[in-house]
């Protein structure tokens, strides 16, 4: 066991941890995407909050939602740790500033880190601590005729607090009773300066990942001259371009169709 | 004194087998009782302490630098011989052998050479072994190339920085022995002074670069591997710290320096462009195997380049002076280096020099582009040429290159026999830093091939004999000569300090430099060499009286290091001078104008001077001693060197 | 021409220093930067006024012993040289030069622009080598080595231990240098037996002397003199996670 912690307390071994969490988290965005871009479905909601519900009943996906909160927490805090080591390996700073041709995001990790992070609070306490937490949450009411495939949606008010959703069918219609994520979302995405924490917060995404994706590959020391093109593809084209433009086009598309 | 160089009997190719068996062996188990101190960590001196401390003896080792990593042997760039006939191509022990005294003028002794050219496969596979990482062939063997004007290809080589991957080599052999806690190291550490009690050597005394503590170091024997002495020259293509004090010093301790005048001089180096300059750039004089040395053919088209009025490539054809190819047609511009470095003085010297101070002559590439085309140029010399862009700011692929020659090798050093012992038991001296095996003239790619096997293949066996002979006792430090020595040491520093004159040490190094390369440079004659004896002279009286020392010796001082290296290059000046001068002959890479041939070649004169030439110390401003070691070949027949 | 030289001054570890203005007259274009410092030390001495220390040795270029942080840059603005290969040319009459030493914790000051970079020597002496005695080793061409990889292990090979890449790194991280050796003795099969004790002890040692982690900015090889590539440190990750995760050897105890 020494062994395991002596390499994770070596350099190399902080640098892995940091890259094996921001990798992990890298997967997680693709996901979370995924998932997301049910916003743009024009059903009320409907598939949203499903998928929402699913999130956070379905155990698995708890389990990995909380690794992903413990590799949030771990990726920081390594990177709190690495960030001070860094300091102290240079106690007097130069008086000219370096000017190598390194790019700005390399060299600025951290500050989109802590950009990410404090995104990464409001965010969570805005969606998932009040879905999970808290009975602030609205619910909605879903019918669906399943002779005509029409889904009709209104507002529903839960006998008991703990209710959670249900599922049921009656005479052809399957009525599904679920808290209404969407509902918070028009609403927070309708507040322009949350708009633009999202907007700001995904630019910062982009850099982070657009030098952070590849330097994992290069800390765990997959270099290959075959295949670091493709690393560097992926990292610049889905995670630095896509994956952010696809995030921040949520809070905007919102923010300009309810206005 | 007479001087018994121990070279073995027997016949030539059986000596140093015949030699190691006679050597006396110490005792597996006594090895760690001996402390052996090795001064200097380039080729020689990691070799050697490396493959000391691998043997079991306690190796101290000592060197300027801040790592032993940056000992000058690092700047070598073109590559080591080595008798291994990887090409098929007729090369053999005995044609390195034959080619290397021959190379030498015929002044290096048979035996030591032998031993050089036989030692030289083992240096291959230990480098290899090492990780070092020749150049090689598609199907993975090594590859070679020939090398200054060799008839076979013996050359192996790491792109421009042979010197470097082999150094690279040695330290790292002698970083696993100061892992292994066999070799304690001492960096930024120079030594001031060798301890010689009872007429043994038994310590050194080192100065701090740091701190400045003067500081005693025991040991059984003393091994100098401290380089050669070019920078008494002040330009010379050495590193700025290269100098000649630890051999100097062991000089006046006793060791005799023998053939202080043979340097040698590199023709294709990257000419001066003013008193600012603090070193000389040498570029591979492979670059001669395509390029044609020219000068103008009279004084004013010379005149007219000087003052930028013509571009060379305004020349004509006709009025253009390719002097090697006129004088020396079978050879053209691969005439061996002395050749070319003496005809391209000459030039100089008949005003027809180029370049803005018209201290060179031109090295032209127009006719290989137009044959090969500029990319099979670039491919070959690329490297060459921009280094060249870089220094002078001219495109040598529009413009010819402008050379001259530069101080680049001392063939002379402390005198060593057969076991590379000084005449002073216990002290040797390894590489660059003895007289032994270039002769007058070295080979190009022997310098990095003798620092080698010195170090890895040739102290470990002889160094042995001594130290069982002396046995293991503790050497003891307080015996008084340590402290005799230490206080003299301390005493020189004070007087050195004390100097707070109105002309700083550079300037006096330079001006040095001039008087020794106006007069024992390529070209000498007895009345220049008696001028120049005078004026270093002076100068020295001068530097003592009027020469700028700051700061203090505790402390970072550099002005303190340097003044000590310079007062001792005064005294070597002097040294170098009087050897010159004594040697009525042209030899290697000596020109004596009283010594020539009715064509105006070197005229060597085998009757009178084929012997080393040892200087014995008498004391400050004594004139030193001469012994003679004749030099008898039993093997090789003396030839005049002729490239008509 | 004339410049403004910013210097640091420091006179040893223990004190503090201070950046020190001096005027530069009369500079050759053709003067090398060392040549500048020379020439103003020349007249700093006939003033008795204690000369710039700085370090440097063989002057062209490959001993490493030159540093020189000047402008921002480790080995002045240009690519693939080091300080003693830059020539005055490159700067215009009036400009102002700052000179700094190199900068980490791991290279402390000894005397103004001269700093202590014997970390180095000790993280190479913790495994930089192959382990054989002089003699008793294989003919050189029993082991053949494929072109390509002789030629990748010479690029590694070229590092002259200057440090410019921990001047360089924002976190004065060392990796590119441990790399290089690294990777050259791992590349090359005479490096095979200890490939993966040499990668945990050099990383050790490195991590002792207090050096800074590498976030991949790729600065050094950019700065580095001898264009070193980041693909060495990658090299060096994969061979120290594979010691330490997948191997059952432990770092190899040199001391026998």
């Amino acid at each position: 066991m020494s062994e395991f912690k002596q390499t994770f307390n070596s350099s190399l071994g902080k640098k892995l941890i940091m890259a094996l969490t921001g990798l992990f988290l890298c997967t997680f965005l693709i996901v979370h995407l995924g998932g997301n871009l049910l916003l743009f479905k024009n059903d009320d909601g409907f598939g949203f909050n499903l998928y929402a519900n699913f999130l956070t009943h379905f155990p698995p996906i708890e389990v990995v939602a909380y690794l992903l909160y413990l590799c949030i927490i771990v990726h920081s805090l390594y990177a709190l740790i690495l960030t001070v080591k860094n300091r102290r390996a240079r106690p007097v700073g130069y008086a000219v500033v370096n000017k190598a041709p390194a790019t700005w995001q390399s060299k600025n990790m951290g500050l989109l880190g802590t950009v990410l992070l404090l995104f990464i609070v409001i965010h969570m306490g805005d969606f998932w601590y009040k879905y999970k937490f808290t009975n602030t949450v609205a619910f909605k009411e879903y019918r669906t005729d399943l002779a005509t495939n029409t889904t009709t949606s209104s507002a529903y008010t839960p006998a008991s607090p703990d209710f959670e959703h249900s599922v049921s069918t009656e005479n052809n219609v399957e009525i599904v009773r679920v808290k209404d994520l969407h509902a918070r979302v028009v609403e927070s995405f309708s507040c322009l300066w949350y708009v633009i924490l999202y907007v700001v917060a995904m630019v910062a995404v982009s850099f982070h990942l657009l030098h952070g994706f590849q330097s994992a590959f290069r800390t765990l020391g997959w270099v290959h001259r075959k295949y670091t093109p493709i690393v560097e593809f992926v990292g610049t084209w889905l995670f630095a371009v896509i994956i952010p433009v696809g995030f921040a086009a949520m809070p905007l598309v919102y923010y300009f169709t309810n206005h | 004194m007479s001087l018994n160089a121990k070279i073995p009997q027997g016949p030539l190719a059986e000596k140093w087998n015949k030699h190691k068996f006679d050597l006396k062996l110490v005792n597996p188990a006594n090895k760690r009782k001996y402390d052996i101190i090795v001064v200097g960590t380039g080729l020689a001196g990691a070799s050697a302490a490396a493959s000391l401390a691998e043997l079991g003896y306690n190796v101290k080792a000592f060197c300027f630098q801040d790592s032993p990593r940056r000992a000058h042997s690092i700047a070598a760039q073109g590559g080591i011989n080595a008798a291994k006939n990887y090409q098929n191509d007729g090369d053999s022990v005995y044609r390195l052998f034959y080619d290397t005294i021959k190379g030498g003028d015929y002044r290096a002794r048979e035996a030591n050479v032998y031993r050089l050219a036989e030692v030289s496969v083992n240096i291959i596979d230990q480098c290899v072994a090492q990780g070092v990482p020749f150049a090689r062939e598609y199907g993975g063997l090594l590859d070679n190339r020939s090398f200054g004007g060799a008839q076979v290809s013996r050359t192996f080589y790491a792109r421009g920085q042979t010197g470097q991957q082999l150094l690279l080599g040695a330290y790292s052999a002698l970083n696993r022995q100061i892992h292994k806690g066999k070799v304690k190291m001492y960096t930024r550490t120079e030594m001031l002074d060798v301890v010689v009690v009872d007429g043994q050597a038994k310590g050194i005394i080192t100065r701090s670069l740091i701190t400045g503590e003067i500081d005693t170091h025991t040991g059984h024997a003393v091994l100098l591997c401290t380089g050669g002495y070019g920078n008494v020259f002040y330009l010379s293509t050495n590193a700025a710290g290269s100098n000649v004090t630890a051999a100097w010093r062991a000089h006046k301790r006793g060791a005799l320096f023998a053939n202080p005048c043979y340097t040698q001089i590199h023709p294709t180096c990257i000419p001066v462009t003013g008193d600012h300059q603090s070193k000389l750039t040498l570029m591979s004089e492979s670059l001669r195997n395509d390029g044609r040395v020219w000068a103008p053919k009279t004084v004013e088209t010379a005149e007219k380049l000087r003052k930028a009025q013509l571009k060379a490539s305004d020349i004509k054809e006709e009025d253009r002076d390719y002097f090697l190819e006129r004088k020396y047609p079978s050879f053209g511009n691969l005439v061996p280096r002395d050749v070319a470095s003496r005809n391209a003085k000459e030039m100089v010297d008949d005003n027809r020099g180029v370049g803005g101070s018209g201290i060179a002559v031109f090295l032209d590439f127009a006719d290989a582009i137009k044959r090969l085309g500029k990319d099979a140029v670039a491919a070959k010399y690329g490297n060459l040429f921009d280094m060249y862009y870089q220094i002078t700011d001219e495109d040598p692929y529009t413009q010819p290159m402008r050379i001259y020659p530069a101080v680049h090798y001392t063939m002379g050093g402390l005198w060593v026999d057969y076991n590379l012992s000084t005449n002073v038991p216990g002290l040797y001296a390894l590489g660059e830093c003895n007289f032994s095996d270039h002769g007058a003239n070295r080979l190009g790619a022997s310098a990095l091939m003798q620092g080698l096997a010195d170090g890895y293949f040739v102290i470990p066996y002889t160094l042995g004999d001594y130290l069982a002979t002396i046995g293991p006792k503790p050497v003891d430090a307080n015996h008084p000569a340590f402290a005799k020595t230490k206080q003299e040491v301390v005493d020189y520093i004070a007087k050195l300090l004390a100097l707070k004159g109105t002309k700083t040490v550079n300037e006096y190094h330079r001006e040095l430099g001039l008087i020794m390369w106006e007069y024992c440079g390529m070209a000498r004659t007895a009345e220049g060499l008696t001028k120049a004896k005078g004026l270093i002279q002076a100068l020295r009286a001068d530097f003592w009286k009027n020469a700028i020392v700051m700061g203090e010796n505790e402390e970072v001082n550099a002005s303190l290091e340097r003044a000590g290296r310079v007062a001792d290059f005064l005294e070597l000046g002097e040294l170098m001078v009087d050897d010159a001068l004594m040697r009525n002959e042209s030899c290697g890479g000596h020109f004596r104008l009283e010594s020539q041939t009715p064509e105006g070649e070197a005229l060597r004169d085998d009757e009178h001077f084929a012997f080393v030439g040892a200087w014995e110390f008498k004391g400050e401003n004594q004139p030193e001693t001469l012994h003679k070691e004749a030099l008898d070949f039993e093997y090789v027949h003396l030839t005049q060197r002729n490239y008509k | 021409m004339n410049l403004t030289l910013k210097v640091w001054r420091q006179k040893n570890a223990q004190t503090a220093g201070k950046f020190v203005t001096y005027k530069a007259e009369g500079i050759s274009p053709d003067m090398s930067f060392l040549e500048m410092l020379d020439v103003v030390n020349e007249s700093l001495i006939h003033k008795k006024d204690e000369p710039i220390h700085f370090d440097h040795d063989c002057r062209e270029g490959i001993c490493g012993m030159c540093s020189l942080y000047i402008n921002g840059h480790p080995h002045g603005p240009k690519k693939a040289i080091t300080t003693c290969q830059l020539h005055m040319r490159t700067y215009h009459d009036g400009e102002t030069i700052t000179i700094e030493p190199w900068r980490a914790t791991a290279f402390p000051v000894i005397k103004d622009l001269a700093v202590d970079r014997s970390a180095f020597d000790r993280i190479q002496q913790a495994g930089g080598y192959v382990s054989v005695n002089t003699g008793g080793v294989p003919d050189a061409n029993e082991i053949a080595i494929p072109k390509v990889i002789a030629d990748e292990a010479f690029n590694s090979a070229t590092c002259i231990g200057c440090g410019a890449c921990v001047a360089a790194c924002k976190n004065a991280s060392a990796m590119l240098f441990v790399s290089a050796k690294v990777t050259q003795l791992g590349l090359l099969p005479q490096g095979q037996p200890e490939r993966y004790s040499r990668v945990q002890a050099m990383v050790a040692q490195m991590d002792e002397e207090g050096f800074g982690n590498c976030t991949n900015t790729r600065a050094c090889e950019a700065e580095c003199p001898k264009e070193i590539s980041l693909t060495n440190i990658g090299r060096m990750n994969n061979d120290y996670f594979s010691a330490k995760l997948f191997r059952e050897e432990h770092v190899h105890e040199h001391n026998e």
